[in-house]
């Protein structure tokens, strides 16, 4: 009977009505050992197709867990040898064999934090503006060019950036900010202006996470539910009462979120820093100054570092990259999905 | 009119209606004040973007040559250089780590898909997303202390496998939205035909993803190409022709990398071209993608 070949699926379908003459697939003709051949051969094929995309579903943990492990090992000499002060010593002295990751990381959070800064209030107007105010015409292209900041390589950034951005920050920004405004008194806008500065490379950094903190944010807000919106309309409010009363608390986490996704690319970001930074491992109060992030201190002196203890040192400074990023955009997920997932599945 | 019983609605209408009015233009004028700055803020975003573009396609024209693309880097003062060997070095790269990332991503977006509410479903995705998240320069460190240091020398093998580091998390996951988007009757008249599940996925569901699918490809190998990072000490760079994949390769953001930072004005107008023949491989990858989905999946790149 060949009834019972076929799959489970269609137990109790109402197709099963005996008035259909039974015409059989061409391969049933030969017989019950025939098919039974064929259905094994697609229980095999069934089993080989689940192994071979749960192997390639593994592949990602795996891939997480290899290079956790592998970069540990490599930075182990280092972190074994300065221990805790790796990361508060301020000495990088790779003459002398003594290395501590301090500038770097400060360097790291100073010119995120410029990074945010400026690209944080621009983002989220830009998402606003699409979602709320801009004419559906102008959506999909102005949303377009957003995200085409996302793809032009990090390379180029830094190379306008050392063409273009540098002049202009050195003859005009730098003088402006310090003498004309009379900020120079603070710490921060103090000292010669070089070119090359934990501000440049904030500002570039700033460009560059703009993309990625507008899409989610975007998306978020794209997720409130019109009723939400409704409800404020009908309650008399402006457009921008309604945006600020009723979407934006809806969205809050979400949009975090996306900051702190921008805030894991800021600290990761490599090429662009490296080019407009300066490198040098200090730490200075001033935003004029030369300085180093970890991402660029690696990129800048691996393939040049100076004995095994060097090389692991720039790999636990890997080490510890690898740590805050890992934390910062486990955070920015968690809270991201938090939002799609009470609005239905919307989004990544 | 009574005061809504949900408390502090600013607008609510509990005002002598003299005082009223005045709110009421006082409100309309922060609206459309805050309408401006949004837009402006859409103005300033997309700002940089014009800035750099113009600027590359200025200052990339003017040095970009016919015999950019067909001869090899020259050394300094002896001009009419190119980068054909960074060209054809990408093209090596991109080719390897889509040989290795595609499949591997693909196949883990089928599983995310398939098995959607599966322990390993609900751990892989989440890591796909934070691996998507690590910065460019670790997947080079770990490359290189898998596949450089052991071997002592470094290679196209282990650029392309740092690239396709980057690759997998990223196809994994815009493979899973695009299956998910196929609709389960589709799946469900192909079981009922007797078609095996393996058979059903790949011939039935994956080929109605199609189209989606190469999109999500095309989009992370726009993203890998102007990768500089994990490439400094993986596929190194190299000023001569080489299509050995044992062997160090040049690549065109490396090169750009090592001109902008030399002296010379030469190398320079070089950087710049190259930069331009970059940004437009990535651009036509990018309109490719774009096109072959007719904003069907229009979500943000990430």
């Amino acid at each position: 009977m060949t009834g019972a070949a076929v799959p489970s699926e269609r137990a109790g379908s109402p197709l099963d009505r005996p008035t259909i003459p039974p015409t059989l697939p061409p391969g049933a003709t030969r017989g019950r050992r025939a098919l039974g051949v064929r259905i094994q051969g697609a229980v095999i094929g069934d089993r080989v197709y689940t192994a071979a995309i749960t192997f390639f579903a593994l592949c990602v943990p795996m891939l997480l867990i290899l290079i956790a492990i592998e970069i540990f090992i490599a930075g182990w000499p280092a972190l074994h040898k300065f221990g805790f002060s790796f990361l508060t010593s301020s000495a990088w002295d790779p003459v002398n064999g003594n290395f501590g990751a301090a500038p770097a990381i400060y360097g790291t959070l100073v010119s995120s934090t410029i990074a945010l800064a400026i690209a944080t209030p621009l983002a989220i107007g830009v998402a606003i503006f699409l979602s709320e105010f801009a004419p559906q015409w102008l959506r999909q292209p102005v949303a377009f060019l957003v995200d085409l900041l996302a793809a032009v390589p990090s390379v180029v950034y830094g190379l306008w950036g050392i063409f273009v951005l540098l002049p202009i920050l050195r003859t005009s920004v730098m003088p402006f900010l310090r003498d004309t405004l009379h900020l120079g008194v603070l710490p921060f806008f103090s000292g010669p202006a070089y070119g090359p500065s934990m501000l440049a490379a904030g500002l570039i950094l700033s460009i560059m996470v703009l993309p990625y903190i507008s899409s989610v944010s975007r998306e978020v807000l794209l997720a409130v539910p019109r009723s939400q919106r409704e409800a404020a309309l009908a309650l008399g409010a402006t457009k921008w009462e309604t945006i600020w009363g009723a979407v934006l608390p809806y969205a809050k986490s979400g949009i975090i979120g996306g900051v702190i996704l921008g805030l894991g690319r800021a600290l990761g970001e490599t090429m662009a820093v490296t080019m407009l930074i300066g490198n040098r491992p200090q730490i200075s109060a001033s935003l004029f100054a030369p300085g180093y992030t970890m991402a660029s201190l690696i990129a800048n002196e691996f393939s040049e570092a100076s004995g095994d203890l060097h090389l692991s040192a720039l790999m636990a400074v890997g080490f510890v990259l690898f740590v805050i990023t890992l934390i910062v955009n486990a955070v920015a997920r968690w809270l991201v999905w938090q939002v799609s997932r009470s609005s239905g599945e919307k989004m990544a | 009119m009574t005061t809504p019983a949900k408390p502090p609605m600013r607008w609510s209408g509990a005002y002598p209606a003299a005082t009223r009015a005045g709110k009421l233009r006082r409100r309309q004028a922060v609206n459309a004040l805050m309408a401006g700055l949004v837009g402006l803020a859409a103005v300033l975003a997309t700002l940089p973007l014009v800035i750099v573009l113009l600027y590359l396609l200025k200052q990339g024209a003017s040095s970009l040559r016919w015999h950019f693309f067909t001869n090899m880097p020259k050394p300094v003062g002896e001009l009419g250089g190119g980068m054909a060997n960074a060209i054809v070095g990408t093209l090596m790269l991109i080719g390897i780590a889509s040989a290795i990332g595609l499949p591997v991503g693909i196949g883990a977006g089928l599983y995310l898909a398939e098995h959607r509410g599966s322990r390993l479903a609900n751990v892989t995705r989440f890591l796909a997303d934070v691996l998507n998240g690590l910065p460019s320069i670790v997947m080079g460190i770990f490359a290189w202390q898998i596949l450089v240091r052991p071997i002592g020398h470094f290679s196209a093998w282990a650029g392309g496998v740092a690239l396709a580091a980057m690759m997998i998390p990223q196809v994994a996951r815009t493979t899973e939205e695009i299956v998910r988007t196929v609709p389960v009757s589709l799946r469900e008249a192909a079981l009922a035909l007797g078609y095996a599940r393996w058979r059903t996925s790949l011939t039935v569901v994956l080929r109605t993803a199609t189209a989606g699918v190469v999109t999500g490809a095309l989009v992370a190998i726009a993203r890998i190409a102007g990768e500089t990072a994990p490439l400094l000490f993986t596929a190194f760079g190299n000023q001569f022709w080489s299509t050995s994949l044992n062997q160090p390769v040049a690549a065109l953001p490396l090169q750009i990398y090592t001109y902008a930072l030399s002296p010379y004005d030469d190398w320079h107008a070089q950087a710049w071209a190259g930069a331009l023949v970059l940004i437009a491989l990535i651009l036509i990858i990018s309109l490719v993608a774009r096109v072959a989905t007719r904003g069907r999946f229009a979500t943000a790149s990430d």
